[in-house]
């Protein structure tokens, strides 16, 4: 005979949190485990998808549920849909945002299990107090709610809540902490819940306040500006409200730290989950039958649904892949203090337990809410010391392998202080810092840009790694223990096939084959790092990113032109174009002016594309159109396509082969790429007007470069009835973001440091490509001296065009 | 004295190391005891008076063709074709035979009073030549006459306007080449025969043709049949491009061919060391090769290119004929072997040779991975009458850097083919199937071929084709001091020295085996008895 399982066999459970990694756990092992019980999860709800959808999507298909799909077979989808049901609702709103649906159908479930919660150890204060400290309650609120319509409805309504909470609820002090409610708790000081509440509401509003000031918002878009350079104003603007909100989101976190520790909790996470504990009581202790669970740090499973299984990153995870990675060589912790780590399945098991324990216990014996820990480090003690000694065997002899498949050592642990690592942390951090600022005001571009690139990765790594030692360097360091002695005595109330089923007694954990066979091997399988040294055979991130930019599925392929598929520009085509028709002695002269004023050139161009290429093509003005449009092919055929990338124009051709519509939109004159246009289905460039066989000087429009390019792409598109999110753009520099922005795949191609650091941030793919080996180098963009021109020189007029560019040198720019 | 005729060396203690070209570069190797150096005939004596000659050709031609003047007359359509930049290596010093042979064709033209006249170089599917390069080959006197009024033009095989088909051979192969050539009263072929692979019946068959025409036979079974390619009589090339020849001279099409031969006097005074037999260098091809090979060793690869490729060959002519077509090719093959013929007894197991810095397809430009390996492969592997100099399932050894380079101007598709056919496979008839006219029929090469400078798309496929005789016939391709990336993507193996390299080769055709090292150039031909 079974109690628990017969006790809770067609019940109805209403379970929120289910799409996180408990949750998950608890709605598999019901399905499995309790006969013909059903789920209603409160699912928040999506923009497109319905409640059920997401249900689908985020829990159902998660390899949690392999095993019970491989049981049922084929059976399984009609499996889950008599069993498992969806509603929309959130914890953070008041009523949970049922609707009537919602509410009659939590009035139909027997128990109520919340183990929502924001599980983030740095998470915003006021989003912590909304989901940990008022959840529990609302929850309860909306399952007294539910009983009162099944009551009025003749039914009994769920009968018992099982809130999750955490073991650190009780404080990081030393000595052992019992299952008891907090107020029954000596170190905890009293705090009124309602006033931390408003306070947390009120800080919100006080730090956004703060973060409007215009002294923060000229902050924000030189900030912007320093990160992505002449982008356009719509972008930076953009970015600048996002560094807005990130820092009100950094300050708030900050706020809940501060807060936390002000009242002996390491963080925001136990602190907001103790006064949600005390507001539930304090509201609902006497209305509700309630059990509090309070698992310690909870990992991946020992058994069920099978031995390894893990969702989401854990606490632990990322520590221990940052280490087998080399990123973090020291961690604080006391090799004698204890880890308190259970295992998943021994968490659920005991959420059962004690569900089919209230069921099976008359109501009339209910004395009031109780609390059980699930906790290892009383029964089962597993020291810090071995642990690390465990982590490091076993690194040494399944080593990770760094990007050309040498095996990383992992670094001997000291056992350092945390003040020491925060310290050297911060040290590295800053030194990086340092190293960044100096090569980002560097004009790089391409592999070394790459290289800046990854130097910023490195550095976040680092802070990441920081902040991994700020945020859990105090549960590692922690010397408290919890009790089981609530715990142990369900586990003697249960008969053995119970047990069997349901086993959440700690000491079935033997912690050595636990770490070596089970949780080490599954968070590596998770953590996507190489576990095989050489060079992969798998395709790695970029050739996977190339498949999906060269799928037959895409649509429109666009490209920049310069420095994207040739390492040229306006003022090169410009200077070989007039150099052309210049009596011999007068070339080297043109030239060394036109270098001279390279600088301001540049500068220019870095400021506002458009009023550089506006001003630039000034000096066409008097040219002889017929004459340069023939020029144009010359320059193509001679320099444009000695220095172009073969790959790049490769890969036009790949796109057009693939069945995608290639486009060009470039700044550069339609004189320039005309002799390109066979390679692309359309050009979209700069023309200049015309007047009486001459330039006038004037372009025609706006050029299409930055916002304006972004705009051609998206009105060609609407145009052609073809997809942006289906559709890759091409280009090198910050200023292209807005049409690398606009496609679902953007590449950033030799891009220069700025768009290399963004590129690398957002897993941009990005593509080198360099000029053929062996294509003529000339060292300055002279064009060969035209000797039909200097034979007709005295038949036609005078040279036009040199004329023109003395006269604009002379007046323009010096 | 006479010039010496070819020569082949026994390698003992006493013979001094041997000169490799190696690109830009060269070096001397020590060969085996017992090892064979070919070396190519001296420079046999060229024509007192060539201008005289040309004229006596002109006037006193061979075969069935009446002499040149008497063909000429006014309002006839009067078309010049003559070879492109591929001839001759090095381009040779001014004034060059072309020139040369079209001034007196116009003169003689301008005295019948034919007033339409239309030079057309005959590029087949070559890259168009530049100002400066047609200034060279036909002077500026014809350029500046002809080019501004649009009468020197490039043959278009992409011109649809610009082709005539006239019909196909009893094999059924397309004969289309450049429609006014095949509609003028006279065309001219202005050729110069380097090796005995050019003119003939090939000149108009294949210069002037089209892909649709060349795809006959330049293919790589046309070319697995061709034993050798340089051997007219025993060559597929040729009896193709000899049906298509003699179905244009029944179409109608009036050729009077013109062919030249040269002397291989190839390299100018400071690298006269490159044509001697090292045991007789004097002191000067001594310190010549010190000092060349040193300050060469000193330069960029870049510059050694530009500097290699302004040296002009003092070549000088041998003969002139002019007249029917096989007739006079008849005669020109003759002088042909006269410069280059070498008697060679049997074959060998190992091939060495060293490649130089240019083949026909890299004049100004760069000896790309594909043409290193049609270089060896193609040209100097074919050199041979009878039998090949390298047994059946021999080894060839070549020295050249190999770079993993090209020309974006000139060789587009070489790339393309280079990165993505040669990746999937280096056999020839798969290449052929797999990819050909993906690549003929690619808009983008069309483009780059019409407009620019650039080679057909179909052209690096030709040159691997080049290669198919000997991929099938050898055992094992190796080269020294290559880029092993792109030595690889060949398809051969890569060796740091030679004597690695014949370690190599040792595993494939046995313990002690014979080598022989073909000292080119100065071009020759084995006649291997």
């Amino acid at each position: 005979m079974t109690r628990v399982r017969d006790a809770l066999a067609g019940k109805r459970f209403f379970i929120t949190g289910a799409t996180g990694f408990l949750g998950t756990a608890l709605v598999e092992r019901l399905l499995r485990c309790v006969p013909d019980s059903e789920v209603v999860l409160l699912i928040r709800p999506g923009r497109r998808a319905t409640p059920m959808q997401r249900a689908t999507k985020e829990i159902l298909k998660n390899d949690c549920f392999d095993r019970l799909r491989q049981q049922h077979g084929a059976g399984f989808e009609a499996e889950v849909a008599s069993r498992v049901s969806a509603v929309a609702g959130d914890v953070a709103t008041d009523g949970l945002g049922l609707d009537e649906e919602g509410r009659l159908s939590m009035s139909e479930c027997d128990i109520v299990v919340h183990s929502a919660a924001s599980v983030s150890f740095d998470s915003p204060l006021d989003a912590a107090v909304e989901v940990n400290l008022l959840g529990p309650s609302r929850v309860a609120a909306a399952m007294v709610a539910a009983r009162q319509l099944a009551e009025h409805q003749g039914r009994l309504g769920p009968v018992h809540m099982i809130p999750v909470s955490t073991a650190y609820v009780a404080g990081t002090h030393q000595g052992e902490a019992k299952e008891e409610l907090l107020d029954a708790n000596p170190f905890s000081v009293e705090v009124d819940w309602r006033t931390e509440v408003d306070a947390a509401r009120r800080q919100r509003g006080d730090t956004d306040a703060e973060s409007r000031r215009p002294k923060r918002l000229v902050q924000f878009n030189k900030e912007a500006r320093g990160e992505l350079g002449a982008a356009g104003l719509h972008l930076l603007a953009e970015r600048a409200e996002r560094l807005r909100e990130d820092w009100v989101k950094k300050q708030m976190v900050e706020a809940g730290k501060a807060r936390a520790q002000s009242l002996g909790w390491p963080d925001a996470y136990p602190y907001t989950k103790a006064l949600g504990e005390r507001a539930l009581v304090s509201q609902f202790g006497d209305i509700l039958p309630i059990t509090i669970i309070r698992p310690s740090i909870i990992e991946s499973a020992l058994a069920e649904p099978r031995p390894g299984w893990i969702r989401g990153f854990r606490m632990a995870e990322p520590i221990i892949i940052s280490y087998a990675r080399g990123l973090l060589r020291e961690f604080p912790g006391v090799p004698e203090g204890i880890t308190d780590v259970i295992p998943v399945d021994l968490v659920v098991a005991a959420i059962i337990a004690v569900a089919g324990e209230s069921l099976i216990e008359p109501a009339e014996s209910y004395q009031g809410p109780t609390v059980y820990h699930v906790a290892s480090g009383i029964r089962n003690p597993f020291r810090y010391g071995r642990l690390v000694e465990l982590v490091t065997a076993w690194f040494t002899e399944h080593p990770l392998y760094d990007s050309d498949g040498q095996p990383i050592v992992v670094p001997a642990w000291s056992f350092p202080g945390r003040g020491r690592v925060q310290r050297q942390l911060t040290r590295a951090s800053r030194a990086m810092d340092l190293a960044e600022k100096l090569v980002g005001s560097l004009p790089i571009r391409g592999r070394q840009a790459e290289w800046m690139a990854a130097l910023e990765e490195q550095h976040l790594l680092a802070d990441r790694a920081l902040g991994y030692v700020e945020l859990y360097g105090a549960y590692t360091e922690t010397e408290a223990l919890y009790r089981v002695d609530r715990l142990l005595a369900l586990w003697d109330r249960m008969d053995d096939d119970d047990r069997q089923t349901f086993c959440f007694d700690p000491a079935a954990v033997d912690w050595e084959t636990y770490i070596r066979d089970i949780h080490l091997p599954s968070i590596i399988e998770h953590a996507r790092v190489r576990t095989t040294p050489g060079r992969s055979i798998k395709p790695n991130r970029s050739e996977r990113a190339r498949k999906a930019i060269l799928s037959p599925d895409r649509h429109l392929a666009a490209f920049d032109l310069e420095n994207t598929l040739i390492a040229s520009n306006v003022v090169d085509s410009y200077a070989w174009l007039a150099s052309r028709h210049l009596p011999a002695g007068e070339r080297a002269a043109f030239v060394a002016d036109l270098l001279g004023e390279a600088p301001s050139l540049l500068a220019l161009d870095r400021r506002d594309r458009g009023d550089f290429l506006r001003s630039f093509y000034r000096r066409y003005e008097g040219a002889p159109v017929d004459r340069l449009r023939d020029d144009g092919w010359e320059l193509f055929h001679h320099l444009l396509l000695a220095k172009s990338f073969p790959a790049g124009i490769a890969r036009v051709r790949e796109h057009r082969a693939l069945g995608h519509r290639t486009i060009l939109i470039t700044g550069a004159l339609d004189l320039v790429v005309e002799p390109l246009r066979p390679l692309f289905d359309d050009i979209v460039c700069a023309r200049l007007g015309e007047a009486d066989g001459k330039f006038t000087g004037r372009l025609e429009e706006l050029p299409p470069i930055g916002e304006a390019r972004a705009l051609v792409l998206a009105d060609y598109a609407e145009a052609e009835g073809l997809k942006l999110e289906e559709s890759m753009a091409y280009a090198d520099s910050a200023s292209d973001l807005p049409m690398l922005e606009a496609v679902g795949f953007p590449v950033a191609v030799n891009p220069e440091a700025k768009l290399a650091a963004i590129a690398r941030r957002r897993g941009w793919h990005v593509e080198n490509w360099h000029k053929a080996d062996g294509g003529s180098q000339p060292l300055l963009p002279l064009g060969p001296l035209d000797r039909r021109g200097s034979l007709r020189r005295g038949r036609t007029s005078p040279a036009a065009l040199a004329g023109s560019i003395r006269r604009n040198a002379d007046g323009g720019h010096r | 004295m006479s010039p010496r005729p070819g020569f082949v060396l026994d390698v003992d203690r006493s013979t001094p190391p041997t000169l490799f070209w190696h690109g830009e570069r060269f070096s001397l190797e020590r060969l085996p005891e017992g090892s064979r150096v070919i070396y190519a005939p001296e420079p046999i004596d060229p024509l007192q008076d060539p201008s005289a000659a040309i004229r006596a050709a002109l006037n006193y031609p061979v075969g069935d063709s009446d002499p040149l003047p008497s063909l000429l007359r006014p309002g006839m359509r009067l078309t010049i074709a003559f070879d492109d930049i591929s001839l001759p290596l090095p381009p040779m010093e001014r004034p060059d035979i072309r020139q040369l042979v079209i001034e007196q064709v116009l003169d003689m033209a301008a005295e019948a009073g034919v007033d339409d006249v239309v030079l057309i170089v005959a590029l087949a599917l070559h890259r168009r030549m530049t100002e400066p390069e047609l200034r060279h080959a036909i002077g500026d006197r014809i350029y500046d006459a002809f080019a501004p009024a649009g009468l020197l033009t490039q043959h278009d095989a992409e011109d649809p306007d610009a082709l005539v088909h006239l019909g196909l051979t009893d094999e059924g192969e397309d004969v289309e080449i450049n429609k006014r050539a095949a509609e003028s009263d006279l065309l001219v072929y202005v050729n110069i025969n380097l090796v005995a692979m050019d003119g003939g019946h090939k000149s108009v068959a294949t210069g002037l043709a089209s892909y649709k025409s060349l795809r006959h036979h330049h293919n790589p079974l046309t070319m697995q049949k061709s034993r050798s390619f340089m051997d007219q009589h025993r060559s597929e090339l040729h009896s193709a491009n000899w049906r298509m020849g003699r179905l244009i001279a029944a179409a109608g099409v009036k050729v009077f061919q013109i062919e030249t031969t040269l002397n291989n006097d190839t390299f100018p005074e400071a690298f006269r060391f490159l044509q001697k037999r090292e045991w007789e260098w004097k002191a000067k091809d001594r310190i010549g090769y010190l000092a060349a090979s040193k300050a060469l060793d000193r330069t960029p690869a870049r510059y050694a290119r530009q500097i290699f490729h302004s040296v002009k060959a003092p070549h000088r002519m041998t003969s002139v004929q002019a007249g029917e077509v096989e007739a006079v090719h008849a005669i020109t093959t003759e002088h042909v072997w006269e410069q280059q013929g070498v008697i060679v007894e049997g074959q060998t197991d190992i091939l060495t040779m060293g490649l130089p810095y240019i083949s026909p397809y890299n004049v100004n430009s760069i000896l790309n991975p594909i043409l290193v390996a049609c270089l060896g492969l193609g040209y100097f592997f074919n050199l041979y009458r009878g039998k090949p100099l390298v047994r059946e399932g021999g080894v060839l050894i070549m020295t050249h850097p190999t770079r993993w380079e090209f020309n974006p101007v000139h060789h587009p598709s070489y790339i393309d083919f280079f990165e993505q056919v040669l990746s999937e496979t280096t056999d020839p008839v798969e290449v052929a199937d797999r990819f050909e006219e993906g690549f003929a029929t690619d808009p983008w090469y069309i483009h780059l071929y019409r407009t620019g400078h650039a080679y057909h798309g179909v052209h690096p496929f030709y040159m691997w084709y080049w290669c198919a005789h000997a991929l099938q016939h050898l055992g094992a391709v190796i080269i020294v001091r290559g880029d092993q990336a792109a030595v690889h993507r060949l398809g051969f193996r890569a060796a740091s020295t030679l004597a690695d390299a014949l370690e190599m080769a040792r595993d494939v055709v046995g313990p002690s085996p014979s080598l022989t090292h073909l000292h080119a150039p100065p071009l020759l031909m084995a006649d291997v008895q």
